[in-house]
């Protein structure tokens, strides 16, 4: 067991975890925080993606206690006073999503390329998204949602 | 207003709570005093077992239960089931093994389930899994899908692995057109293994409480009514008035969440024993191998044809892999889903179909998105293809010349097709690929080096699962229906009640479009509620693209019945005749005047008479109190949507690498309600269908090892592998249902395999099995080399 204390969506948390616990169980199972989800048991499919300190990652991936002191921003915490981001706003506007359970780590990802690069090219978003598998929409609307994020911010 | 919200991009009511995280998926549910389940599962592909022993696993930390098969009989517990018979061509029935939910003394696929862990923490539940000892003795595993007859049986009393020998269609007469052809074009077609991978991986919790006695099994299903009939019904679990079944956010289903599947008997009954909830969240690796996998056929197809380039008859032979056991669709899905469909959109006068289904020890198969359809129309558009090259004629002209053109049309094996417009959607596919221009396009990728090819599909499906007189004259047991109910409350917003269950299709904005344009009331104001057996009342869930088309009608009756019911009511609060009233955007208005009511107002009167205005009541004499209407809604007859894929693809010579370059979709639904999702429907089924022709392949070895059971073995398609898709639509509306909608999220996966394998093969000249991977591209290629020097 080791304390760790992390900010997570702007509020400063500190619990006394197993040495194994993944960011993703201290998310979901500790913290109640199932906005991030869990695809894959192989580090493969992007449902889990998160911020620490501001870039995207598989949050299945990584041990709870490595990131102490860090700054991590889950799903929950992108939308701004009750105001949607660009990215979440241009996903629903242009049927980003249909069931939902890639998104959290879809929106995460691409609001992370959007820092790196301002406005990429459908090649790039397509390349970028790659780490992050959609069952249900074909990318397509995924790709055309992260190009109107870019235009609007 | 409200007269335009039926065919609006309307942005989806549901998004919000998906898109900030609030979505609640199965997995998210935490239950006071809950426990932890995990499955022991068998390692070997088949086995008997002589004893499960749990002693040292009972008391590792944590461990609350530990149960196995006998606990299971013991409680008198029954096995799964596959809801559809079917008999074969000698009268007998199908045969079906029986499929406990915790293996008895057998297991038959690595995966299968036998015994169930339940610990205080999901680790401590692992931890003890791995103590617990199983003897197994391995048997000889039955694994291919062609071996399977000539082999020993693994099921007791089933002769040949053979669940039933199908045959549908007139022999005579298919044989007689085959022995007046002037040419016969043949094909041995593979339709490969897939595993459906949903994005939320299956999750069940049961929560009995021993006070009321009631048990709620919440569950990732696409049918939650359903699930609980065959639980109480058949797993014999609890009776159906003490049991509740809810379905919350479900991320995803493509047919894998059909099944009341062993899991979900097991932690529902587990959690009467130890009167505390039970979780079991799936591993992926469990997904892999104990989801239903789907298609898995082996087909052989002859078409006979005149020298001018008429189809005067197909005949097909398949056999399909059913699995270890047989699962709920399972036995329908290769028969009276499949064999139908086989003539496609042509005007074929003779067709014959047999289908062997056989037992093997692998994971059970069952209806994937399209479920029997994508494996037919993969068999017609890849013999048409063939066809049309042998003739020398065409793509287009070649299914121009075959296709049906007079409506109704009855087929020659099943289907009265009541309304189409084939030539509509290939001429328009064809200007928007510009296909005039192909060869040009062939001409510069060759320039980069790089092989082209072009392949059409033109399909056919039949949606909207299951009118009920269609499919018993054709001798399934059960149609399916749909039901819906709306409450329209006092204060006048609507609680709309549906059978069929959204996980990704988005009905929460669809059916409020419906019953807004229906009743005049503001989406905003409209709830869709389903996936809790204790809310609406029974319905049979969503699959076979029947939501709108069945469940979506059920909502227009019910709103009629709003209407006319609030028509009397206004009567007699306007002190008109009802005949008198008409009803419009949400108001009632006395004929020739102004006299009016809106339904908010009728609602409230409805439900408070007394109250109302100076009248004592405005319910007329015989019209009771509250405004609730329930339809259950049974179709008179499928829906046929249809529609023309062209793909063009480019192959790398040196590497074998396949890329689609260029995809062109239209398709005719029928009415489309909201053109937002109907696209994103086209998008995700062309992008399963593209899976399934390039990338997909669920491979087990010889010992029945799955060897594709993760991520990085399976190839799912990824944002890269696709450029964009082009869509456009043309309709004709069904008759069969008053919206005229014909269904849509399963045309993708139906028409784009054999249209990636068309152009895949037009591109490098061989014929190969899907996927055409890399690899295989490249075997072949070099195949072709050697046969043009040779020659
Ligand atoms: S859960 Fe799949 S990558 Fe993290
Ligand atoms: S929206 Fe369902 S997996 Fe992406």
């Amino acid at each position: 067991m080791q304390k760790v204390s992390i900010e997570i969506n702007g509020k400063k948390v500190s619990r006394e975890i197993e040495d194994r616990t993944l960011l993703s169980t201290l998310l979901r199972d500790i913290l109640s925080l199932t906005g991030t989800h869990i695809g894959c048991d192989t580090s493969q499919c992007g449902a889990c993606v998160v911020h620490v300190d501001g870039k995207s990652v598989k949050s299945c991936t990584l041990f709870a206690a490595d990131i102490h002191g860090s700054k991590v921003t889950t799903i929950e915490g992108l939308a701004r006073n009750g105001k949607m981001h660009p990215m979440q706003e241009a996903f629903k506007k242009l049927h980003g999503l249909q069931c939902g359970f890639c998104t959290p780590g879809m929106v995460m990802s691409a609001v992370d390329l959007l820092k790196n690069k301002k406005n990429p090219s459908e090649q790039e978003i397509r390349d970028w998204l790659e780490g992050n598998i959609c069952r249900c929409t074909g990318y397509q609307n995924i790709v055309a949602a992260v190009k109107e994020a870019a235009s609007k911010m | 207003m409200a007269s335009s919200l039926i065919g609006s991009r309307v942005e989806r009511k549901e998004d919000k709570k998906f898109l900030t995280g609030k979505g609640r998926y199965t997995a998210d549910i935490n239950l006071a005093n809950q426990t932890y389940a995990y499955f022991v599962r068998s390692p070997h592909a088949r086995a008997t077992i002589s004893k499960v022993d749990i002693s040292k696993a009972s008391n590792a930390p944590g461990v609350v239960k530990i149960l196995t098969g006998d606990d299971l009989a013991k409680d008198k517990i029954g096995g799964l089931i596959a809801g559809w018979k079917i008999v074969s061509q000698d009268g007998t029935d199908m045969k079906c093994p029986p499929h406990p939910p915790l293996a008895n003394n057998t297991v038959n696929f690595v995966g299968d389930h036998v015994a169930i862990v339940i610990a205080e923490t999901l680790d401590q539940a692992k931890d003890a899994a791995e103590k617990v000892r199983v003897d197994y003795k391995v048997l000889k595993a039955v694994v291919n899908t062609g071996d399977a007859m000539n082999s020993k049986p693994i099921h007791d009393g089933i002769d040949k692995n053979l669940c039933y020998d199908f045959l549908l269609g007139d022999k005579g007469k298919t044989d007689e057109a085959f022995s007046n052809a002037d040419k016969v074009v043949k094909l041995d077609l593979v339709n490969n293994r897939l595993i459906p991978n949903a994005m939320e991986p299956r999750a069940a919790i049961g929560d009995y409480n021993p006070s009321s006695e009631e048990l709620t099994l919440y569950t990732a299903s696409q049918n939650p009514h359903l699930s609980r009939l065959i639980l109480s019904a058949f797993n014999a679990v609890h009776p159906e008035h003490k049991f509740r079944v809810v379905a919350p956010d479900v991320g995803g289903g493509f047919g894998s969440k059909i099944n009341a599947y062993a899991e979900d008997v097991v932690v529902a009954w587990a959690s009467k024993k130890i009167e505390r909830p039970v979780k079991w969240v799936a591993e992926r690796t469990e997904s892999f191998l104990s989801d239903n996998h789907g298609r898995d056929h082996l087909t052989h197809v002859e078409l006979a044809l005149k020298n001018d380039g008429k189809i005067t008859g197909i005949k097909v032979e398949t056999i399909a892999n059913l699995g270890a056991y047989a699962l709920v669709f399972a036995t329908v899905t290769p028969t009276y889903l499949y064999a139908p469909l086989l003539i496609g959109p042509y005007d074929i006068p003779a067709a014959c179909c047999n289908v062997k289904t056989v037992y093997t020890n692998t994971a059970p198969t069952d209806a994937y998105r399209g479920a029997g359809r994508p494996e037919a129309t993969y068999v017609v558009e890849r013999i048409v293809t063939e066809a049309a090259k042998e003739i020398g004629m065409d793509q287009a002209e070649f299914r121009k010349k075959n296709f049906i053109n007079k409506f109704p049309h009855q087929q020659c094996l099943v289907h009265n097709i009541d309304s189409g417009d084939y030539n509509a959607h290939l001429d328009k596919a064809l200007e928007l690929s510009d296909y005039k221009n192909f060869e040009n396009r062939r001409s510069q990728s060759s320039a980069k080096g790089k092989l082209r090819g072009i392949g059409f599909s033109t399909y056919l499906e039949a949606c909207g699962i299951a009118p009920s007189a269609v499919v018993m004259s054709i001798g399934a047991g059960v149609g399916l229906w749909e039901s819906a109910e709306i409450r329209f409350n006092a204060t006048g917003n609507v609680s709309v009640f549906t059978g069929a269950h959204s996980h990704g299709q988005s009905h929460d904005t669809t059916f409020a479009q419906i019953v807004g344009e229906k009743l005049g009331v503001p989406i905003e104001n409209i709830d869709i509620i389903h996936g809790d057996t204790d809310k609406g009342p029974f319905g049979m869930g969503t699959y076979g693209s029947r939501s709108l088309a069945v469940g979506g009608t059920a909502i227009v009756k019910a709103c009629d019945k709003i209407i006319e019911k609030g028509r009397k009511v206004a009567a007699k609060m306007l002190e008109a005749k009802p005949e008198e009233v008409e009803f419009k955007d949400g108001e009632f208005i006395v004929k020739n005047s102004n006299k009016k009511k809106t339904i908010g107002e009728i609602a409230f009167a409805c439900y408070l008479p007394g109250t109302y205005g100076d009248i004592k009541s405005p319910l007329p004499e015989g019209v009771e109190p509250g405004l609730v209407e329930t339809s259950f809604f049974d179709p008179s007859n499928f829906s046929f949507p249809s529609g023309t894929h062209i793909c063009e693809v480019e192959v790398d010579q040196d590497t074998g690498e396949t890329k689609v370059v260029k995809y062109t979709v239209v398709d005719d639904f029928g009415t489309i309600i909201n053109p937002l999702v109907v696209e994103g429907q086209v998008h995700g089924g062309v992008a399963q269908g593209i899976g399934q022709a390039l990338y997909e392949n669920a491979h087990y070895d010889e010992s029945g090892q799955l060897i594709t059971a993760s991520y990085m073995d399976y190839t799912m398609p990824r944002a890269d592998n696709f450029p964009e898709f082009k869509l456009g639509f043309t309709s004709t509306p069904a008759t069969s249902n008053p919206l005229g909608a014909k269904g849509c999220g399963e045309a993708g996966t139906i028409a784009a395999p054999p249209a990636v394998m068309n152009a895949v093969i037009d591109a490098i000249g061989e014929d190969i099995s899907m996927p055409a991977t890399s690899e295989k591209v490249c075997n072949a290629l070099q195949k072709n080399k050697k046969n043009k020097e040779a020659a």
